[in-house]
Formats: C-alpha cells, sequence, structure tokens
C-alpha cells in the first residue's frame, strides 16, 4: 500500500498548528462566504488568491481548499433556512430542507446537511487516496461523446420527478436551454441571443437565475401568504443536533449511492451541481416514499448533500493529476497552482509527493475540523428563524441584491436577478416547475458542447454514441432512466388492466 | 485603414516624448487589472504573475485588485475597457484577441479605442501527437494525414482562435486536411490527445508540458523562427530545444507566435502609457518573470512603444489574412 505510506506522510506535513489554524480561517470565511448567495466558492477563492503569492504551497492549498469546504457547508445553510440556494450545488438540497425548516426541523436538516457532507467529501477523499492512479488513467477515456453521455445520464435521472404536467416541465426546461445558450458559443465562435447588448456577452449567469428565482420569488411569495415564516420558530436544542446524528445511520444506502454518484461526477467533470441534481432524483425514483420527497423527506436533504460534496473533493483529482479542473473553484486553485511554481499534471505526484499528499491529508482534516465548526453554527443559524419576517424579510432583499452584484460586479445583473424573481414568483403562482430550467441552465451548455464535438468529431454520425463500450453504456443507462417510467407505466397497464386507486 | 494609421501615429509620437516624462504621472487609487480570460486561463496565469511581482518588489504604490472578464472569449474584458475610456486606472491583460477579435464576432468595440502599452512574452505553438503514434517527424505525420484527408483530428481551443488559425495555415502550407475540434481550452484539447481521442494539437508548451514528461504526448516541432532555449530535460532524452522548428521538420511555416499583451483604455495621458510600459519594463527584469517564462517555455520578448505598434500591425495583417481567406470575418 505505497499510496497509504504516503498519506502518513502527508499527514506529517499538514498536521502542525499553523495549517491547522489556516484550515480554521479558512472554514470560517468559506462559510461566510457561501452564506452570502452569489458570492460563492470561486469568488472567495479568488479573492484570497493574492494573499497566498507569499505563502509556500502546501500552507497556501491548505487555506483555500478549507475556504471551498466551508463554502460548500456554507451553501447549504441559506438554502434549508431561506430557501435561497448559496452555491449553484445546493439548489437540489433546498427541495427538501426548505420544506423540513418550515415545518420546524431546521435543527434535524442542518445537521443532517452537515454530516452527510462530511460523509461524502469523505468518501471523495478516500477514492482520491486509494484510487489515485487508477482514476487519472480512467479521466483519459473520455472524451466529447462520454461527457454528452454523462450529462444525458444526468437529465434523464431527472426527468418525470416533478408532480407538474410534462407539459409544464418542458417549457421549462426549454426556457433553461435558451438561457444557457446566450452569449458567445465556443464551437461556433458567434454570439448568440445578445440582441446588441454588451452585459449579455458573457450569458446569463446561473446565479444570477438562483438568486432571482429561489430567493426574490421566494420572498414575493411570502410577502403575499402574509408576512410570516410559517411554523418555524422552533426551539434549538442542542440535543436535537445529537439526536439527529443517532439517525444518520438509517439513511446509509442514501449516503453510499449518493457517495458513488458524486465521485462519478466530480472525477468526469460532471461537477458538483450535476452529481447533487442526479443523486436527488435517483435518490427519489428508488424511495419507497416518494410522495415524501418535496415536503419535507429527510432523505432529500441526505442524497444531494453526500454527491455535492463527495464530487466537490473528488474533483481535485482531475485537477491534480490531469490538470483539467472539474469544478469552477477547481479553476481558480489551478491558477494558484501554477502561481506557486507548480505545474498541475500527471508529473506533480511524483516531482512534488510532499504537496500532494500534504493536500490530501488536510482535505481529511480540513473537513473534520469544516464538519466540527459548522455543527457548533447550528443553533446560531438556526435562532435566525425567530427574528421576525419584517426585519429578515428585507435583509434577505439585501442580502439577494448584494450576491447578485459580486457575482460579476454589473449592474445589469441586478435588474436580471429582479426579472428572474419577478418569473420565479409567476412560476410558482402558475405551477411550473423551476428545478428543469435549473438543471438545463446548468448542464445545457455543456451538454451542446459535448454533442456538437461529437458530431465534429464523427462528421455527423449518430453512431458515435455507441462506438465504444464505456459510451455506449452510459447512453443505455440514460435510455433506460429516461424511458424507465414509461415503460414500468405501459407495462403496468398492461399487467393490470384495471389498477386500483389504492395502487396509484 | 487611415483612421488606424493617425492612431498608431498618435500614440507612438506620445510615447517617444513621454519617455522623459513619466515620472510626473502616478496612479493616485488602486488600479484595477482587467484579465480578459477566466479564472485558471493563460492570460489570468500572466496577469497574476504580474500582480504578485509587483506586489512582492513594491514596484507601485497603488495596491493592485485584479478582476475576471472573461466572458464572450475575452471581448465581455474589452468593451468594459473601452467604456472606461480616459481611466488611467484600469491595465487590461490580453494575448493578440484584443485585436483579432473583432474581425470574427460583431462586438461593441474596436481595436483603435484601445490604447497598446506593452507586449510582454511571446507564447509559443507546438505540433503534438500523441506519444505512441507512428510519427517519427512532422513530415510523416502530415503526409499520413494528407494520405487520408479529413480523417485526422485536430484539436484546439474554442473555435475561430490561435489554435484554428495556425491550422487553417498548415493546411494551406502542406495541403494537408484536418477535422478542426474545438475544445474549452487548451488544457481539455492537452486530456484528449493524451487519452487518443484526437490524433494532434497544437498546444502551447505549458499547456502540454505535463502530458509530455509523463510519456502521454510527443511534440513534433514548434512554430517559431528559431529553436526554444535550452533548458533541462523534459523527458529522459529531450529537453525544449531539441524540437525542432516547423520550418526545419518540412513545415513552411516560419513563425506563429502569440503575444501576451496589456493595453489601457483610449483617451488616457501619455504620461500614464509610459508609466505602465516601465512599470511592465521593470517587472519583465525580476527573477521571478524570468522563472514564469521559463516554467511556461514561452520566448521573453518585451515589446513597447514602436516596437509594439509595428509588431501589432504586422501580426494583425498575418492573422487576418487567414480569416478573410477562411470567411470567418463578420460585417
Amino acid at each position: 500500500m505505497e499510496n497509504f505510506a504516503s498519506l502518513m506522510h502527508g499527514f506529517g506535513v499538514a498536521l502542525s498548528t499553523y495549517h491547522v489554524a489556516l484550515m480554521m480561517v479558512g472554514v470560517l470565511l468559506g462559510i461566510l462566504v457561501g452564506v452570502l448567495p452569489g458570492l460563492g466558492a470561486p469568488n472567495g477563492v479568488s479573492l484570497l488568491l493574492p494573499l497566498t503569492f507569499t505563502m509556500d504551497p502546501v500552507a497556501a492549498i491548505i487555506l483555500l481548499t478549507s475556504m471551498y469546504w466551508g463554502a460548500l457547508f456554507g451553501g447549504s445553510t441559506t438554502s434549508i433556512l431561506f430557501n435561497i440556494p448559496g452555491e449553484p450545488s445546493s439548489v437540489a438540497t433546498t427541495f427538501d430542507g426548505y420544506p423540513m425548516a418550515r415545518q420546524g426541523q431546521a435543527t434535524q436538516a442542518l445537521t443532517l446537511a452537515f454530516l452527510s457532507a462530511g460523509f461524502g467529501a469523505l468518501v471523495g477523499v478516500i477514492l482520491i487516496t486509494i484510487l489515485s492512479s487508477w482514476v487519472a488513467k480512467f479521466a483519459l477515456r473520455f472524451s466529447s461523446p462520454e461527457y454528452f453521455a454523462v450529462y444525458f445520464l444526468a437529465f434523464a435521472s431527472f426527468i418525470g420527478l416533478g408532480a407538474a404536467s410534462p407539459f409544464k416541465t418542458i417549457v421549462s426546461m426549454g426556457l433553461g436551454f435558451a438561457f444557457a445558450a446566450v452569449g458567445m458559443d465556443t464551437v461556433s465562435g458567434g454570439l448568440r441571443l445578445t440582441y446588441g447588448f454588451n452585459e449579455l456577452l458573457s450569458g446569463i449567469s446561473f446565479l444570477i437565475a438562483v438568486i432571482g428565482l429561489f430567493g426574490i420569488g421566494e420572498l414575493i411569495m411570502t410577502m403575499e401568504e402574509g408576512l410570516r415564516f410559517d411554523g418555524i420558530k422552533a426551539r434549538v436544542k442542542a440535543r436535537d443536533v445529537f439526536k439527529t446524528i443517532g439517525m444518520l445511520p438509517r439513511y446509509w444506502l442514501t449516503l453510499l449511492r449518493s457517495s458513488a454518484i458524486g465521485c462519478w461526477m466530480g472525477i468526469t467533470p460532471g461537477g458538483p451541481t450535476a452529481a447533487s441534481f442526479m443523486s436527488y432524483g435517483i435518490a427519489k425514483r428508488l424511495s419507497r416514499r416518494k410522495e415524501a420527497f418535496g415536503n419535507g423527506a429527510p432523505e432529500g436533504v441526505v442524497a444531494p448533500e453526500t454527491a455535492d460534496h463527495a464530487a466537490g473533493s473528488s474533483a481535485i483529482l482531475p485537477m491534480l493529476a490531469l490538470g483539467v479542473p472539474g469544478s469552477a473553484t477547481a479553476a481558480v486553485m489551478m491558477g494558484g497552482l501554477m502561481i506557486w511554481g507548480l505545474n498541475p499534471g500527471p508529473m506533480l505526484f511524483i516531482e512534488r509527493p510532499d504537496f500532494v499528499w500534504g493536500l490530501i491529508a488536510s482535505m481529511y482534516l480540513g473537513n473534520i475540523v469544516a464538519v466540527l465548526i459548522v455543527l457548533a453554527t447550528i443553533p446560531l443559524f438556526a435562532s435566525i428563524l425567530r427574528i421576525p419576517f419584517a426585519i429578515i424579510g428585507p435583509v434577505i432583499v439585501i442580502v439577494c441584491f448584494i450576491g447578485a452584484y459580486t457575482v460579476a460586479g454589473r449592474p445589469f445583473d441586478l435588474w436580471l436577478a429582479l426579472s428572474f424573481g419577478v418569473a420565479g414568483y409567476l412560476f410558482k403562482k402558475l405551477d411550473y416547475p423551476i428545478a428543469p430550467l435549473v438543471l438545463a441552465m446548468v448542464l445545457g451548455d455543456k451538454a451542446e458542447d459535448a454533442f456538437r464535438q461529437s458530431m465534429i468529431m464523427s462528421r455527423g454520425s449518430l453512431s458515435i454514441f455507441w462506438s465504444n463500450g464505456l459510451v455506449a453504456t452510459l447512453m443505455v443507462l440514460g435510455l433506460a432512466l429516461a424511458l424507465g417510467p414509461l415503460l414500468s407505466g405501459t407495462v403496468g397497464k398492461l399487467v393490470r388492466p384495471k389498477p386500483t386507486s389504492a395502487a396509484v | 485603414m487611415l483612421k488606424k494609421t493617425s492612431w498608431m501615429i498618435t500614440a507612438a509620437v506620445a510615447v517617444a516624448f513621454s519617455g522623459a516624462a513619466y515620472a510626473d504621472w502616478k496612479p493616485t487609487k488602486p488600479v484595477e487589472f482587467v484579465v480578459t480570460s477566466s479564472p485558471g486561463g493563460g492570460t489570468d496565469n500572466f496577469a497574476r504573475v504580474v500582480q504578485s511581482i509587483i506586489s512582492k518588489h513594491k514596484l507601485m504604490e497603488q495596491p493592485v485588485v485584479v478582476t475576471n472578464k472573461g466572458g464572450g472569449s475575452g471581448a465581455e474584458g474589452f468593451i468594459y475597457t473601452k467604456v472606461a475610456a480616459g481611466d488611467s486606472h484600469k491595465l487590461t491583460f490580453g494575448t493578440n484577441n484584443a485585436y483579432l477579435l473583432p474581425y470574427v464576432a460583431k462586438l461593441a468595440y474596436k481595436p483603435d479605442e484601445l490604447t497598446p502599452v506593452a507586449a510582454m512574452a511571446l507564447d509559443e505553438f507546438l505540433l503534438w501527437v500523441k506519444a505512441d503514434a507512428p510519427y517519427k517527424d512532422a513530415k510523416s505525420y502530415i503526409d499520413a494525414v494528407k494520405a487520408k484527408p479529413d480523417t485526422f483530428k485536430m484539436g484546439g481551443s474554442q473555435s475561430k482562435d490561435t489554435d484554428q488559425t495556425l491550422t487553417s495555415l498548415i493546411q494551406d502550407a502542406t495541403g494537408a486536411k484536418f477535422i478542426y475540434v474545438p475544445f474549452q481550452g487548451g488544457g481539455a484539447a492537452g486530456v484528449q490527445l493524451a487519452g487518443g481521442h484526437i490524433d494532434s494539437n497544437t498546444n502551447n508548451p505549458n499547456e502540454n508540458a505535463g502530458q509530455w514528461k509523463a510519456g502521454a504526448v510527443t511534440p513534433l516541432c514548434v512554430f517559431s523562427p528559431t529553436r526554444l532555449q535550452e533548458g533541462p530535460k523534459v523527458t529522459a532524452t529531450m529537453g525544449w530545444s531539441d524540437i525542432p522548428t516547423c520550418k526545419e521538420a518540412g513545415i513552411p511555416i516560419d513563425q506563429f507566435q502569440m503575444p501576451r499583451t496589456v493595453w489601457l483604455p483610449g483617451g488616457v495621458p501619455s504620461e500614464a502609457v509610459a508609466f505602465y510600459a516601465d512599470l511592465m519594463k521593470k517587472v519583465s527584469e525580476t527573477p521571478e518573470w524570468k522563472e514564469y517564462i521559463e516554467r511556461t517555455s514561452q520566448t521573453n520578448r518585451f515589446l513597447a512603444g514602436e516596437e509594439l505598434k509595428t509588431f501589432i500591425a504586422s501580426d494583425d495583417a498575418k492573422n487576418r489574412k487567414v480569416f478573410e481567406q477562411e470567411g470567418w470575418i463578420v460585417r
């Protein structure tokens, strides 16, 4: 077990008072940027980057990765408490986390979210430790057709989830694709749907849409419903935290499955956001209590959180081993690596084992530190909900708009966020689902690029999606997931021509 | 065209006269470094290295704030600079995309609305193939491509950008015909080559160095007039200076390089241009800059004033020719 010895050596590097202090500072800063929607991990890490120029690479990367963990945790906090995802990858956490909070179970939801997130992250790191060399080789087998198949799989696992009519789901998803297409197109190099607005050149930021659709849309709804958060004036008891910790093993299956999905999406740059959506979709589909999902099912919090963090930590591996970042934050950190004089790529493991294994060891320690710190903050965050809406409402509006501005520092984005807020309100009023729009916006342009690259490679032949075992397997899985509900419905009708209402 | 020439003359005169006067102008508030790529990109790296050198050697009293405006292949940043006309506290970092982008996309800025300050390095382009491919040199590879036109895949970052321009130049010079596949950056194109999904790419040294060292890809030739600078061996047998130039290797292209450029908005005082040109000159003389150049295997070449104008004009003309021929030019 050569890797294990290296890891022990890594712990030797990472475990110093200075490094642990850096981890705590990083995690706290991360929670702060994670809680503010829009600021998020990539921006936070870029803001912190100049400070690390004079530090040694190990200390610098420990600070930055700890901030990343902190931001991932902070992002879930606002998802659960206010239905405003602090990070794109915590959108799926709102589906059940927020209903739980509204039912007075904010403490439980937060505890579950943090613990399962910590679990996912640890699985991700363990995977990196054991399989680093194999994973790097495996990732090399992925090209555009395989990427498209992965995105297709993510879409397929999410199809037919909502209770909304299929027509409304298609409208919502179509809008998402349209928003994702705005801006400069990589494959043709041309501009699309910008209508001469310079502000639209770089496309519509997904974060702006989320802040508007979820944050502002939700606030307008709440105001209409009568200026209060229903039933979340929960008592906060430290005992609840411990009780929930005891509950966690009950969800072992969800935890393991979601970690696997997360690691998979982190390595094949699907990214944490796609991972959390896919994990939520599959958890709901395989659950025996489907109707509980969306109304505060604990699994609905556990599944996306586990996958999100498993993907977040395993995304570090492609960055180190291939020089291809698996997430936006990893891209910023990769820039940092080069400035500190390190070349990410296959040789990094051989040339700078101190750095690589120090980093991997710090990922174990950093996540443990992060879980302990966030668990300690639960009573604080949960008690925010006891503040009257008349006070917290305006604060959320301000935070939303500050967040929208920080995404790129453009006043135009404020108007955009407001428009999305109105759209979000209308969506809810007319019972259109928001999730398909969000998913299409996150994965739409990536899926499109991958598809078009595949078509260029194969000179227009669709057979490229069956051209090797890997891509064919992925496509078959995707098709099975997409058509599954349809088929099982048809089969069900054939077998039981007169279904009883109880069975439906 | 007349407008362009007059702009060049004005700027050249301004730089020539201000040589002695630069001490008169100093930034009075924090300077914004506008990066025309997303975080982690080549231009981002360039700007942040400059930032780290300035802060380490205290070359400027005012602090530096870096902002990434990489939308639309960098157009976002250049438009931002154009709108900031007259603001001497915004320094924009780019490549030759500053003056080439407006050819291929309908954008709300013209190159002459920006003031060139300096070019600090030339990034090189190489022809890479997979290490276990049966080609010993560039000529045998090109011959193989010629034998089977439209089957070999050439990967690059984005479309109608440097990589595709170079691919088009290679096709013209040799008669070979590639399928060009645009990816989301040189790093991705490098991994695709290492994984054997494409047959070659024209990555910059830095984008493929790791894969070369690991024995996944191998360079055939470099599109530079001379061989690259000598340095430590990258693999057991080869270093950067052992790579033949493409002209030696039988591809008749003398030179294809990408300048790393620094710009100010239009309408700024000539003293400010001179101040930043001098600042960049100082940066380029530090050991940290040399280290950056070596690590990324670029060519260290500092250009400002008249030299820079001449360089931009010839680079612009050269690329424009390809764009016209390929029919990429809009409007």
